[in-house]
């Protein structure tokens, strides 16, 4: 390296406004805003979160029902909590492709050139994705709704139920935004996304009580977290023990949130 | 000597490639840099280094005074970006688009759409401000991107290929606006593949190949080493030619050549001679379809530096590297 002259103190004020505070959660939310208004302007992004939910509905009531549960009414109410969480999951995985894709435009340089946290417009993006969640949810109680799923245990713990899964959703998202940093391609990234959640959504007691399945499949089902989520989901939306399942969802939730979301700010900053 | 921005020894290698060699790149405040060379010589990387974009591998960069890598926010603070393809959301209007990088650089939202009513003002965008990016023209896009890199008031600009792709009459606007940034005391960074455009903005010019510096000069002596300017003649009536050629061979001391059929040209030392030959021809009565006064193209200008050609041809400006007299 060449020998360099004494570096001259900064003479001029700094460009922008002084520091206010909380700068990462106003930067995250004025990013989220970003994916809020591209939604806004783009609405057939929402097509999977609306289409979704409804052909699960129907292939496995109609088609699975009257032979898993004899009653075709009895398995949507078996069957609908856990497609709101499948939906969630499915649905959080969009995120991965949508930043992989994005992040090659030039925008992503300019944030990039800007004095904010580099985790800012990948939290902004994950926020920005409620939108998501929330549409799908809507969705699938209405169409369930109008099959003749009724909640069992009142609005309030249907709603917190929605809630729970929405949070769990959000701290799942971080690895479909590790995958999208990490991965070329955005196609890739979409089949290793859905390669993790088929095991993790469909290797449940969503459809079958666990009882009926093999002794190997019935260890990785008790193993799976998102066996927990959707007996949370189950307990809060129709009557059944709450405490284990919701306690377990919130730790595993808080675990993927810890771990994958600075994976995730790791993989974004060292990504050229 | 106090540098607005300073690269000393850069080095950045991707995988087997090199793509800077040490490279050393500086200007002072208020003055604009001129960065040429052909696509691959490493001046979008070199920018991307003093953008805080890149971490160099060797060598270092600071701007005001603050270190790229270490103080990367404090330089982020001071700089603009507008890159060789628009980093603008298409799916956010122009004023969106705007608002949100003042948010992002801290101004309260009604200072942010402030801001960006001026700059969308400044930049002939206010009729199309609430219409998404992606219905804006090329030039539009190009204006909507410089007007972004500006709501923070930076104190250096990098420029990278601003007028890449834009036709003359698009790429005289981005002229001018960068004419008034320097005139507010900006200092500028700007890369290009036209001596014609470095020479008519750049108050010193870096020419880059292969990842290395070849050449820094002003642009005077730069067009003195590279053999300055030629004059380019084509009478309407062919019969005349040996008018032109007696012409032009007075104002210059030299024998012109011809080219292709029917055109003329002839090394000139600076513009006086090009002047004298337009009132020359004027009062011999001689009607020109073709008088313009060229500068190098950028192979000329590599054949001379290094022995080579420039390795890519830049495309994308046609006539616009001519300065056209109509006679």
């Amino acid at each position: 390296m060449t020998a360099t002259l004494t570096p001259p103190a900064p003479a001029v004020t700094p460009a922008a406004a002084p520091r206010r505070p909380f700068a990462l959660v106003r930067h995250s939310l004025a990013l989220a805003g970003r994916s809020l208004a591209k939604t806004r302007r783009t609405p057939e992004q929402l097509l999977d979160v609306t289409l979704q939910p409804v052909i699960f509905v129907v292939i496995f009531v109609y088609l699975l029902g009257g032979a898993v549960a004899g009653s075709q009414h009895a398995y949507l109410q078996f069957l609908l909590p856990a497609i709101l969480v499948q939906t969630a999951m499915f649905a959080s995985t969009a995120i991965g492709v949508n930043l992989n894709s994005d992040i090659k435009k030039g925008v992503f340089d300019r944030f990039r050139s800007l004095p904010i946290a580099r985790s800012a417009p990948l939290i902004g993006a994950v926020l920005g994705d409620v939108i998501r969640f929330v549409v799908a949810t809507l969705v699938l109680l209405g169409f369930g709704t109008a099959l003749g799923f009724r909640l069992g245990n009142g609005i309030l713990l249907g709603v917190a139920a929605c809630l729970l899964v929405l949070v769990f959703s959000f701290c799942l998202s971080w690895t479909s935004v590790l995958i999208g940093m990490l991965v070329r391609e955005p196609g890739a990234v979409q089949g290793i996304s859905f390669l993790i959640m088929f095991p993790l959504t469909f290797g449940t007691n969503m459809m079958v009580p666990t009882d009926t399945l093999p002794g190997w499949l019935q260890a990785w089902v008790k193993l799976n977290p998102v066996t927990d989520v959707m007996a949370a989901a189950r307990g809060l939306m129709l009557g059944g023990p709450v405490a284990v399942p919701v306690t377990h969802t919130l730790l595993w939730s808080l675990g993927l949130l810890v771990v994958f979301a600075p994976l995730a700010v790791r993989a974004y900053r060292r990504r050229t | 000597m106090t540098y607005a921005f300073q690269a000393e020894g850069l080095v950045k290698r991707f995988g087997t490639t090199t793509a800077l060699a040490g490279v050393e790149l500086a200007a002072r405040p208020g003055t604009v840099l001129g960065v040429l060379g052909p696509n691959g010589a490493g001046k979008t990387t070199a920018v991307r280094v003093l953008a805080t974009l890149l971490r160099p591998d060797a060598g270092r960069a600071t701007v005001g005074g603050f270190d790229v890598v270490r103080d990367a926010e404090q330089v982020r603070r001071r700089i603009g970006l507008t890159g060789q393809y628009a980093s603008v959301d298409d799916d956010l209007t122009g004023t969106e688009n705007l608002v949100l990088i003042g948010r992002l650089l801290d101004l309260r939202t009604a200072d942010a759409r402030t801001r960006a009513r001026e700059l969308l003002a400044r930049f002939d965008l206010t009729e199309a401000a609430g219409r998404p990016a992606r219905t804006y023209s090329g030039g539009m896009r190009r204006r909507l991107d410089l007007a972004a890199s500006l709501v923070g008031r930076p104190d250096v600009i990098y420029l990278d290929e601003p007028t890449t792709g834009l036709d003359p009459a698009k790429r005289d606007d981005v002229w001018h606006m960068v004419r008034a940034l320097v005139a507010e005391g900006t200092t500028v960074l700007l890369t290009t593949q036209y001596l014609e455009e470095a020479d008519a903005l750049a108050d010193e010019i870096t020419v880059m190949d292969h990842g290395r510096v070849i050449a820094h000069d002003t642009p005077a002596d730069l067009k003195r080493v590279v053999g300055g300017q030629t004059i380019a003649a084509r009478p309407a009536d062919p019969a005349r030619l040996g008018d032109v050629e007696q012409i032009l061979a007075t104002v210059s001391g030299h024998r012109p050549e011809s080219p292709s059929r029917g055109v003329l040209t002839v090394p000139v030392p600076d513009d006086r001679a090009f002047t004298e030959a337009v009132r020359r021809l004027a009062d011999a009565g001689v009607t020109m379809t073709e008088l313009s006064l060229r500068l190098p193209s950028l192979d000329e200008v590599f054949l001379t530096l290094t022995g080579h050609g420039a390795d890519a041809t830049p495309t994308g400006h046609g006539a616009a590297d001519r300065q056209e007299v109509a006679a």
